[in-house]
């Protein structure tokens, strides 16, 4: 809350002091983020430690109660997700979401539906996962866990956002799967897109993150480059001990 | 054999007609989960705008659906933003207990208007007109244009969510509002136009009844039931269910008709009942074609 942690003056996105309750409980306490243009922050934490209520505020899709958002210097607050979303903000949920009654083209080309204009086509999409044209008409939910998240990965792309979120993008996937994603995601890193990525696995987002936040109980308990970062350090913001 | 031939084309004429009926009630059901109790009144109200309309600027029923289809797609939409949009994320029962009211209130409204006759909807020569099939049997014109109309109404709904950007948004949002929405798709307004387009269906489904029998205010909930027949024996939001719904009703009711006049309704309602025992999803558990 009191550091000035970044390098870069160009702020995409400023989470500040922000609250937000589910019902009476309370998930996220003052939590204030700073993302600058290009990017790629890490949020970690453990189970419930509020990662994805995070990523949900700055979506739209869960209100925020106290305190403020501003995206591209506009506050955020009361603009619906789909308007967010045409704004350029993209998020790839928890669960990978595939539409089941949509084809794996048909997720695509929804993930288009704004019609915003960017690098990304179908084109695109298909040459960064080749899997997924050859699959292309059957429905999204009967390919595997991994091409689903290849699906929902490409779907987000598909709005060409200014701003990714990526929401436990490794989870429930074999390790080597998870290796060919996470370097998809440094290409698109690479590419200039801003991401935020919500990750269990430390290590793994330490290794493509330019800064890193660490959640504790709906609080930021830690923040900075991985490089500063010590391991006691993290393992103590990570679990509270 | 004539007779046997004369009844399954009978039904399936008049099962058109019930198709139409439970395409905008399945229509409405797939994308947001909603039981709309005033869709029987709402056929009604349409046959009476039918009316209103032949009757003051002279024209034919089927002309007339003209201003009806659009006047009703407006209303739909109004209906979904002024209302039911309002009631959405409060639980199922809320926006049940709108269409209930609305159910009420038009009854007593074209009441007040129309008084409790019953009333028909003139098209002129075309609804005593057959076609000579050959031996004995013919089948009325009116009813072969109710037919050729819900099939291409089947063919054309079908197109419009398998084939254009439209139709994915509305079965995203019924797969998933919540996600539809990051897609950045407006759920609150894929909710209007489909209630626009089940009410444009029921629309034409109102001024069909109209021309091929009487109707009378309270006759709403009589046509709603039908729907829902129709619906439950297809499967529950699944378009080609309906169709294929109304149509297994329409015949099981001119079969019962066959054996005894006033086992019109009750055949019908024990195909349901069937249906329900048996199988309980429908005949066509909800799968959409893309």
């Amino acid at each position: 809350m009191n550091q000035q942690p970044t390098t870069n003056n160009q702020q995409l996105l400023t989470v500040e002091q922000v609250n937000v309750f589910y019902g009476e409980l309370q998930a996220l306490f003052e939590v204030s983020i700073q993302v600058g243009q290009g990017e790629t922050i890490a949020i970690i934490g453990a189970n419930g430690a509020g990662k994805t209520t995070l990523l949900r505020a700055i979506s739209g899709e869960v209100p925020v109660k106290q305190g403020q958002i501003n995206y591209q210097n506009k506050a955020t607050r009361g603009v619906a997700a789909h308007q967010l979303t045409k704004l350029g903000i993209s998020l790839v949920p928890e669960g990978r979401k595939i539409f089941p009654s949509l084809s794996v083209s048909e997720n695509l080309k929804i993930g288009a539906y704004s019609n915003r204009k960017g690098p990304w086509n179908l084109e695109k999409v298909y040459q960064l996962f080749p899997v997924l044209r050859e699959r292309a008409n059957v429905s999204g939910t009967n390919l595997s866990g991994g091409q689903q998240q290849m699906l929902a990965i490409g779907r987000a792309l598909m709005n060409n956002p200014d701003l990714l979120l990526m929401d436990e993008i490794s989870l429930g996937l074999a390790p080597i799967i998870v290796k060919d994603i996470y370097n998809v995601v440094k290409d698109i890193a690479r590419s200039g897109t801003t991401l935020i990525i919500v990750e269990q696995d430390v290590s793994r987002s330490l290794q493509v993150a330019d800064r890193v936040y660490c959640l504790l109980e709906g609080r930021v308990s830690l923040q900075g480059q991985p490089a500063d970062l010590r391991p006691e350090q993290i393992s103590q913001a990570y679990f509270g001990v | 054999m004539e007779t046997v031939i004369t009844v399954v084309l009978q039904g399936i004429l008049l099962g058109s007609l019930y198709a139409l009926f439970a395409m905008g009630l399945s229509l409405i059901f797939g994308v947001m989960r909603l039981v709309n109790l005033a869709h029987g009144d709402l056929i009604i109200c349409a046959a009476y705008l039918g009316l209103v309309l032949t009757q003051s600027l002279g024209i034919s029923p089927f002309l007339s659906l003209i201003i009806v289809i659009p006047a009703f797609f407006g209303i739909g939409m109004l209906f979904q933003v002024g209302m039911l949009n309002r009631t959405l994320g409060k639980g199922p029962l809320p926006p049940l207990l709108v269409t209930f009211g609305l159910s009420v209130i038009l009854q007593n409204a074209l009441l007040l208007g129309f008084k409790a006759d019953n009333k028909r909807l003139d098209a002129g020569s075309v609804e005593t007109a057959s076609l000579q099939l050959g031996g004995n049997i013919a089948v009325g014109i009116l009813p072969l244009i109710t037919l050729s109309i819900t099939v291409a109404v089947m063919f054309g709904m079908q197109a419009l969510l398998g084939r254009t950007s439209l139709g994915r948004a509305l079965r995203a949002t019924s797969d998933d509002a919540a996600t539809a929405e990051i897609m950045g798709i407006d759920s609150r307004k894929m909710y209007a136009i489909a209630m626009g387009i089940s009410l444009a269906l029921v629309s034409i489904a109102g001024v069909l009844l109209g021309i091929r029998t009487t109707f009378a205010p309270s006759d709403g909930p009589a046509r709603l039931i039908f729907a829902f027949e129709a619906v439950i024996i297809g499967g529950l939001g699944s378009l080609w269910g309906s169709f294929v719904g109304g149509l297994l009703l329409g015949l099981a009711q001119s079969i019962g008709a066959q054996i005894n006049p006033g086992w019109f309704q009750l055949t019908g309602h024990l195909l349901t009942l069937l249906v329900l025992v048996v199988r309980p999803t429908g005949l066509f558990a909800r799968t959409r074609e893309a």
